[in-house]
């Protein structure tokens, strides 16, 4: 079924909202394995989206979407605005001007997976956002009856994957094996983001 | 006179791309552009397309133009602003694997001599451990 402007709208500032929301969270992540900047650079990429809103959700979802990866991509400020960014810009992309429909969900975030990848030279398994993105593009692409509580489960499940694992990208691989015994922030960011969105689509699937 | 390669110096820190920038001036000269930038969008340590994207409008060659970088997100970001360049000037603008003082210089004296973009970046890279 289509995407109504009203619920792209809600969608996408609960999504923002809530990164906003636990940006201490996340900045404690980071600070164990990274930089430091995670929570507070998605937060000022989610309010510069909050601040857009209204135009951002005015557009066809296509564009809609695009518009959100080019706010995260000039306000983030570090890796995680290109590599976020590029997941909306992609998934803007390959829906074009048609209508959002679940039907599509497997293909246009599987576009955007894709493109995280690419930005990132990256793959599952290098505790990283698609620790988390991939099992849920996993789950979406198998479909099927009560898909909403599977696909929170695979996001659930990645990032605390991303635990025991040595990061080998980003600034977490200069640690090394001390990287390890921590969850990786884009990979808790990520959970956050699916789950937030799959609360307005429990009731339809 | 043509015109030589130019270079982007992209840091976390704006003192760092400020200063990297003054050393190449010092030790190469004039006859190559350089343009630096640091800093997110709010001015605290990190990088910020857009202004990558200035940078390289400022320095710009038309023999093209390399970017130094630092750490890990002014690569990504550096990367994410050559693919929002206008279509004829994405592939005139090169991303250095390499330390970025010692990249800058190096790229930096091989570009005084009229090198071209690919020589700039084979000269920054030979830094790098293979």
């Amino acid at each position: 079924m289509p995407l109504e402007p009203a619920l792209l709208k809600n969608m996408i500032a609960a999504a923002a909202e809530r990164i906003i929301g636990s940006a201490d969270e996340l900045t404690a992540l980071d600070q164990a394995i990274g930089d430091g900047d995670h929570g507070i650079n998605m937060k000022r990429g989610c309010a510069e989206i909050l601040a857009n809103l209204d135009a951002i959700a005015a557009k066809p979802t296509g564009e809609a979407l695009k518009a959100v990866g080019m706010a995260l991509v000039m306000k983030v400020g570090g890796a995680s605005g290109p590599l976020y960014g590029s997941l909306f810009i992609a998934m803007g992309k390959e829906l074009g001007d048609r209508p959002a429909a679940m039907a599509l969900l497997p293909e246009v975030f599987g576009a955007g997976v894709s493109a995280v990848a690419a930005r990132g030279k990256s793959a599952a398994g290098e505790k990283t956002m698609l620790d988390v993105l991939t099992p849920v593009l996993d789950a979406t692409r198998a479909g099927g009856p009560g898909l909403a509580a599977r696909i929170r489960e695979a996001a659930a499940h990645g990032s605390a994957a991303t635990i025991p694992m040595r990061a080998t990208k980003g600034r977490a691989a200069f640690l090394g094996e001390r990287s390890v015994g921590h969850m990786d922030p884009g990979a808790r960011s990520s959970q956050i983001i699916v789950e937030t969105l799959l609360s307005f689509l429990d009731e339809r699937t | 006179m043509t015109e030589n390669v130019s270079l982007v110096i992209v840091s976390h820190s704006p003192d760092v791309a400020r200063g990297t920038a003054e050393m190449v001036r010092q030790m190469v000269g004039d006859e190559v552009k350089v343009a630096h930038c640091g800093g997110n969008p709010d001015g605290g340590l990190g990088t910020d397309v857009q202004r990558i994207l200035r940078a390289i409008d400022e320095a710009w060659s038309p023999r093209g133009v390399a970017i130094l970088v630092d750490l890990g997100g002014a690569e990504t970001n550096s990367e994410m602003a050559i693919e929002l360049l206008p279509e004829d000037r994405r592939s005139r603008v090169v991303l250095c694997n390499s330390p970025i003082v010692e990249g800058a210089i190096m790229a930096a004296t091989e570009a005084s001599g009229g090198a071209s973009l690919a020589e700039v970046r084979a000269t920054a890279e030979e830094l790098s451990p293979r």
